[in-house]
């Protein structure tokens, strides 16, 4: 084994590790908002392990850059989908207020009420 | 089998148990906006386990699929994202 295999070895079960952790807070975890923040960001570290992981088997740098695109994509991606969906559930009520510490979105609304009138 | 052979059963033992963890939320709910972040979850684990498959064969074809399937879980849990919350909206 060279180098890159033992490197390798260390990242892929270390970056799928992090993938399983964020899914049993998934199943574990009691609020939507919660689920949500654990379904998201360690996948995302997870995956950043195994791009890494997997550029040490690739022949040269050159066939690796792809995927620091797929990397980049992930790290574009995923603040806006939580965010699209953490306002998707608070329009719906389905953020539980009693694990809320701060509502800065309620005076928005609020400022907002007032600025339509 | 050498130490990276075990790495990559490790992995994929792991990203399935992962899968199906997801699924397992993904049908217990309880809400629409559970299952969408579920959707989500199935699409990123599919591109790392393809990131694994890449490694292990060592062969850079696979990032075209990589890119597809990550543009989808982002475009469809988006889309989703949406459409629940325009209903909301019609309810209201």
């Amino acid at each position: 084994m060279t180098a890159a295999d033992w490197i390798t070895a260390v990242l892929l079960p270390l970056g799928a590790l992090f993938a399983l952790v964020g899914t049993v807070g998934l199943v574990r975890f009691p609020t939507l908002l919660g689920r949500m923040h654990a379904a998201t960001k360690p996948d995302t570290v997870g995956l950043f392990l195994l791009l890494l992981g997997a550029a040490f088997q690739l022949p040269d740098l050159r066939s690796a850059a792809p995927l620091a695109l797929v990397a980049l994509f992930q790290a574009v991606t995923v603040p806006v989908l939580t965010q699209t969906l953490g306002r998707v559930a608070y329009s719906r009520g389905e953020t539980d207020e009693e694990y809320l510490v701060t509502d800065e979105l309620a005076e928005a609304v609020e400022r907002a009420r007032k600025d339509a009138e | 089998m050498t130490v990276l052979d075990y790495a990559y059963v490790a992995t994929f033992t792991m990203l399935g148990v992962g899968v199906l963890l997801v699924l397992y939320r993904l049908v217990r709910g309880p809400s629409v906006l559970d299952r969408i972040v579920c959707l989500n979850a199935v699409s990123v684990l599919v591109v790392s386990a393809i990131t694994v498959e890449a490694a292990v064969r060592g062969d850079t074809a696979y990032i075209g699929l990589m890119v597809t399937v990550a543009l989808l879980g982002f475009v469809g849990t988006l889309t989703a994202a949406r459409f629940a919350e325009r209903r909301a909206h019609d309810r209201g």
